[in-house]
């Protein structure tokens, strides 16, 4: 029997159930985003005001490099709190004992993170342009392909975060929050790669999410897309993706081997 | 039964957790619609044997056949014909019951997932729980609906982790009728867990006790505790747990 997509939809459908159940989950995708955009915003029209920066379009990577983090944010989120939930649920065994292939599960957790990056996007993009005029659409065609890298790459940080907490149990459970943020400094988010000192800059560039903060800046500075970088982000992600999965698989193996699973399930 | 075609088959089941031995060698089968009980003391490798039965935790060494197929190679096609429920385990509670059975149902891929919970929900006398939030429900109406989800399926095999656990003693002699009839109805096999001594005597054709991980003894209710010169299930079961078992000059099997 085949990879069900039967199964992947059933999976999403719990986590719509859940999601529209509790309002106050749309807290988490929605108020904490939107607070870091009024501030980041805020910022900027600051320093705007207090004409920092050697052109006017310098300040606006603040606004943009907040809402990208935030897609790849959401995106890891999608996939760690997912299985969180089933945990805090005390659900998982019963996932695990129904006829779900482990590939349909986390392709259901990617799912979510999608729709989770959605939601969260569709604010962030409309109050930007409101508050501070900045147009995410300004990224032009190269939007799709900074969207669909950091996505990609929130998935494999997420499965990553998974496989700890499953290994480490709920104690570990804060890595959900904490893994996309042991990269933030190294990612090039805020700032080029050129600023960090030399020897973390390979670091740095073996992020695929690296290139997406450095092509966004080039694009709002009024350079052509990148289009090299964004495919060398691609491999990479293909990289990480091999690498994350191969991760996944074996924390699987080991916590079906120590008993592990069970524990973490129930709790 | 013992002329049945078995739809498990436990072989040599071997589980180390580091220098601790939690089941050494265990070995049955349970035949089509047969009820079997594992029976034991807290650490005697009920819970450990259901896991590996389940495919939750790898065995150190022996093979788990179902339907005649190997458990680790044909998981999801085994997964399919069986179900679980267990006093451990919850549904999502912020979800409304017919929420949550109607996603197991897709899961498990039935044809017509609403009429098979509104089915289920009738069975078991809970059509009234429908749009009911699962985690406001009494002890008994969960398990109820735990037992829902595990025949969503209709399922050959149901395993039955202490499923009376917590359960007053209405409910729980509710739950053992109605899986008694359910096996009479649909020639259901069930392997069940459990420390009550009514749960096994009333719902297991024949059961195992294990005990440090081995099979202490196997047979009727009756043939069990008569071969022990015990008076009853619960008597022998003491006497396990008290660590009378030598002095009544048992061995293990």
């Amino acid at each position: 029997m085949p990879f069900s997509l039967h199964t992947v939809s059933a999976l999403v459908l719990r986590y719509v159930f859940l999601y529209t159940r509790n309002p106050v989950r749309f807290v988490e995708l929605i108020f904490w985003p939107l607070v870091d955009l009024l501030v980041w915003g805020f910022l900027t029209v600051y320093l705007r005001k207090q004409g920092v920066g050697d052109f006017p379009t310098a300040i606006t990577f603040l606004i943009g490099a907040m809402i990208l983090w935030d897609v790849m944010f959401r995106s890891q989120q999608g996939v760690a709190i997912s299985f969180l939930e089933d945990v805090w649920t005390r659900n998982l065994l019963n996932v695990f004992v129904a006829p779900v292939r482990t590939s349909e599960y986390v392709a259901a957790t990617c799912m979510v993170g999608v729709l989770r990056v959605g939601v969260t996007l569709v604010v962030l993009t409309m109050v930007a342009a409101l508050a501070y005029q900045f147009h995410l659409s300004s990224l032009g065609l190269a939007l799709p392909a900074f969207l669909a890298n950091l996505i990609l790459f929130g998935w494999f940080l997420g499965m990553i975060s998974t496989a700890l907490i499953m290994r480490w149990g709920q104690a570990a459970e804060s890595l959900a929050w904490a893994v996309p943020f042991f990269i933030q400094p190294l990612a090039a988010v805020f700032y080029p790669v050129a600023v960090l000192p030399s020897w973390l800059q390979p670091v740095a560039k073996a992020l695929p999410c690296t290139p997406v903060f450095e092509g966004m800046r080039a694009v709002l500075a009024g350079q052509p897309t990148p289009w090299g970088d964004l495919r060398h982000a691609l491999i990479l992600n293909v990289v990480w993706g091999i690498v994350a999965a191969s991760f996944f698989a074996a924390n699987l193996r080991h916590v079906r081997k120590t008993g592990l699973l069970v524990k973490v399930a129930t709790q | 039964m013992s002329g049945a075609t078995p739809i498990l088959e436990a072989d040599r089941l071997v589980k180390t957790f580091g220098d601790f031995t939690a089941l050494d060698g265990l070995s049955f089968a349970v035949a089509e619609g047969e009820s079997l009980g594992l029976l034991g003391v807290n650490g005697a490798g009920k819970t450990t044997a259901m896991n590996l039965l389940l495919g939750l935790t790898s065995p150190t060494s022996g093979m788990v056949r179902m339907f005649g197929l190997n458990l680790w190679k044909h998981r999801v096609e085994i997964l399919r014909k069986i179900n679980f429920s267990s006093a451990y385990t919850a549904l999502p509670s912020n979800l409304l019951v017919w929420q949550n059975l109607a996603v197991f149902a897709r899961l498990y891929g039935v044809k017509h997932p609403k009429q098979r919970v509104d089915e289920l929900l009738e069975l078991l006398e809970i059509s009234h729980l429908r749009k009911s939030v699962t985690g406001r429900l009494s002890a008994g109406e969960s398990t109820r609906v735990n037992l829902a989800k595990a025949l969503l399926n209709e399922p050959r095999l149901l395993l039955l982790d202490e499923p009376t656990a917590s359960l007053d003693p209405d409910i729980a002699d509710r739950v053992r009728k109605l899986l008694r009839r359910l096996q009479s109805e649909t020639g259901l096999s069930i392997l069940y867990t459990s420390h009550n001594m009514r749960d096994i005597e009333e719902v297991c054709d024949r059961l195992i006790f294990l005990h440090g991980g081995k099979v202490l003894a196997e047979g009727t209710p009756g043939e069990v505790h008569e071969k022990f010169n015990r008076s009853s299930l619960e008597d022998l079961f003491i006497g396990v747990a008290r660590g009378e078992v030598a002095s009544i000059g048992l061995a293990p099997k």
